[in-house]
């Protein structure tokens, strides 16, 4: 039963960025800030996250770095749109054109270059185990980081004061403002914190999934994690089994093929994004549940009336 | 705020580089689909032009556009190298195929060619890489290291292109173990360096033992090393990711081509409407060094790149069937160019259904 272990491992390794990135965009999200810049500040994150191992042969310094280059670039895009109310659809977007083009540049000094990966957790004797052993003694340090993170955004979320007040701001920063929250740096931090996590799961491509640097080598999973908020329905666990859902699928296409199913590629290369957009169908066909969930200021630029 | 985003687009899309030397100098112009830092298809295909900034630097002047999209956006960016003067123009990717001959039609004195295209027109040629002869060698080589006698191979679109690499690599291996067996993923993208390693480690977790691929990172690479298996490089010498991993690559060295046609351009005896194939003989691709394996494979694959080279081996060569069954090239027959150049068909031994 080695390669049941091994898919496992498989899909949970493919899960992880997209985990991280979305559960990062949810807090963004849910105090009101629709950033569409994932993709751009993943890939950044990648680039910084790899340079930075290379340059200094730490893989953990890399990480770091990843995790800051991500807020850091994110900055920009919470100046344009909290402190200058700008359309926050259109400055994600060419957050993220800009993060694919910075990044090509940046990097260009590193393709092809191997890179130190950021080695996997072993605990001695327990590794061993057999079926689960790896898969809950054996992994790389930032999966264990991804649900360390889930937790503490639902805890933060839903069982502290600061994270009340924040999903009180995405649900209307007029009603907040007006109790004296202060809206704008609330969602500064938001997005600065989406930002470290779109770095960090950025820093896991090219640290760990696979270690190296090549041009936009994110492939559209900013996009993914995107598409992973709402599919959660602003969920923090939802995003999670999300994540898992989606990775399975996309591991499972593959053994399918391996094995000669029979059944035809492009469908199932589709699988994964057809799933997704069943779930979305099931969720949005309960039209309550859905406005209930939903951030009532998601996208809708906050300039205070003094 | 859109005209901005617009701007950016653009100005990410054509980052024209090149410099302005002397205007007297022959200008050779290339529209590339990727950046020049791909560690693939666009950097070869950069290798080969900084191959005629080398040998021709001193009467040619290169220009390059990276991250031209398929399709119509591509006209405008090679109508602007034509109005710029451009002597020669190639286009290297597939996608620009109809760009490239509308283009050529407004500007009947600038040449133009054409990569892995079939349209052709009185200033147009198409170019074209045998690299079939590569995957036969290496295909014979996993034939030789596979334990098991299955390989895993990663492939991105069921184009003829990708069909023909399936079936010159099975070929190869089973030159040497008639029992030899391929299992094929398709990925659906030409590069994804997590879904090409995913892939391979499906196929890994499915009892292969070797790895190939036709899609453009070293993902895969990566994952053979990292779980021990052996793998093939794809475009590029990908020893790097894979020191105990890679028994070769093929590698795309299209500089020999270019700095011919360039010359050809030059003194006039380039010709247009003409379709060139080159192979292994004529250095358009190279096999890079025969790493990892015993010396006896080494030399049967030397022997064989040898025979390919000299034309005494032709890797489609009958008796072939096809994978139902049915006979395809009879004893010693040669399969032609035209039926290679559409083939939409696996032989025996592929454990694939081909995508339609």
């Amino acid at each position: 039963m080695e390669i049941a272990q091994n898919i496992v491992l498989t899909i949970l390794t493919a899960a992880t960025p997209l985990l991280i990135a979305a559960i990062g965009e949810l807090v963004v999200e849910r105090s009101g800030v629709l950033n569409l810049g994932v993709e751009g500040m993943m890939v950044i994150g990648a680039v910084c996250g790899f340079a930075a191992a290379v340059l200094t042969g730490s893989p953990w310094i890399g990480v770091i770095a990843a995790i800051l280059a991500g807020a850091l670039f994110s900055l920009p895009f919470a100046f344009l749109t909290l402190t200058l109310a700008t359309n926050q659809v259109a400055t994600g977007l060419s957050l993220t054109l800009l993060g694919v083009g910075l990044s090509g540049l940046l990097g260009e000094a590193f393709v092809g270059s191997p890179g130190p990966r950021l080695a996997a957790i072993a605990v001695p004797g327990l590794v061993d185990i057999p079926l689960i052993g790896r898969l809950l003694f054996g992994q790389d340090p930032i999966f264990y980081l991804s649900i360390l993170l889930t937790a503490g955004v639902v805890w933060f979320l839903f069982a502290t004061r600061a994270g009340l007040t924040l999903r009180a701001i995405g649900d209307s920063h007029g009603s907040a403002h007006s109790l004296g929250i202060k809206v704008i740096r609330t969602r500064y931090l938001a997005v600065l914190f989406g930002g470290a996590c779109a770095g960090l799961a950025g820093g896991h491509l090219s640290l760990v999934y696979t270690p190296q640097w090549v041009e936009n080598m994110t492939a559209g999973r900013g996009w993914i994690a995107l598409a992973l908020v709402v599919f959660a329905s602003w969920r923090p666990l939802r995003v999670m089994a999300g994540a898992y859902l989606f990775g399975a699928v996309t591991i499972g296409q593959l053994h399918a093929q391996a094995i000669g199913l029979g059944i035809p590629s492009q469908f199932l290369s589709a699988l994964p994004y057809l799933a997704t957009v069943l779930v979305l169908v099931l969720i949005s066909s309960n039209r309550r549940l859905t406005m209930m969930n939903t951030p009532a200021s998601l996208g809708r630029a906050f300039v205070p009336d003094r | 705020m859109k005209k901005i985003v617009f701007g950016l687009a653009a100005a990410l899309a054509m980052s024209v580089a090149g410099s302005a030397m002397a205007a007297d100098k022959y200008k050779a112009c290339f529209v590339y689909v990727g950046s020049k830092t791909d560690g693939g298809w666009t950097q070869a295909h950069d290798a080969g032009r900084m191959m005629v900034d080398k040998e021709l630097g001193d009467k040619v002047e290169t220009k390059f556009v990276e991250n031209v999209p398929e399709g119509p956006d591509a006209a405008r960016a090679i109508e602007r190298f034509a109005r710029e003067g451009c002597g020669i123009i190639f286009t290297t990717s597939f996608g620009f195929m109809d760009q490239t001959l509308e283009v050529a039609a407004k500007f009947p004195n600038v040449k133009f060619e054409h990569a892995t295209g079939f349209k052709t027109a009185a200033n147009v040629t198409t170019y074209n890489s045998r690299f079939y002869e590569g995957r036969y060698i290496i295909g014979q080589i996993a034939g030789k290291q596979s334990k098991k006698g299955v390989a895993g191979y990663i492939a991105s679109f069921p184009i003829p292109e990708v069909v023909m690499g399936i079936n010159s690599f099975l070929l190869g291996a089973q030159s040497v173990n008639p029992d030899f067996k391929l299992k094929v993923v398709w990925v659906n993208t030409w590069f994804d360096a997590g879904k090409e390693a995913d892939a391979a480690k499906a196929l890994i977790d499915q009892g292969v033992d070797i790895i190939t691929q036709h899609t453009d990172s070293t993902g895969p690479m990566q994952v053979a090393e990292e779980r021990g298996i052996q793998a093939f490089g794809q475009a590029f010498d990908q020893i790097k990711a894979g020191p105990k991993a890679q028994l070769s690559a093929i590698l795309d060295t299209w500089g020999p081509y270019y700095v011919k046609r360039v010359k050809m351009a030059m003194d006039g005896t380039w010709k247009g409407g003409e379709s060139s194939w080159d192979g292994l003989k004529d250095g358009i691709l190279a096999m890079a060094a025969y790493t990892n394996m015993p010396d006896d494979v080494k030399k049967k694959a030397m022997e064989t790149e040898a025979a390919i080279k000299a034309g005494t081996l032709h890797p489609f060569t009958g008796p072939v069937m096809k994978q139902d069954g049915s006979e395809w090239l009879k004893k010693d027959e040669k399969a032609a160019d035209g039926v290679l150049l559409g083939m939409n068909f696996y032989i025996k031994g592929v454990d694939d259904k081909l995508p339609k």
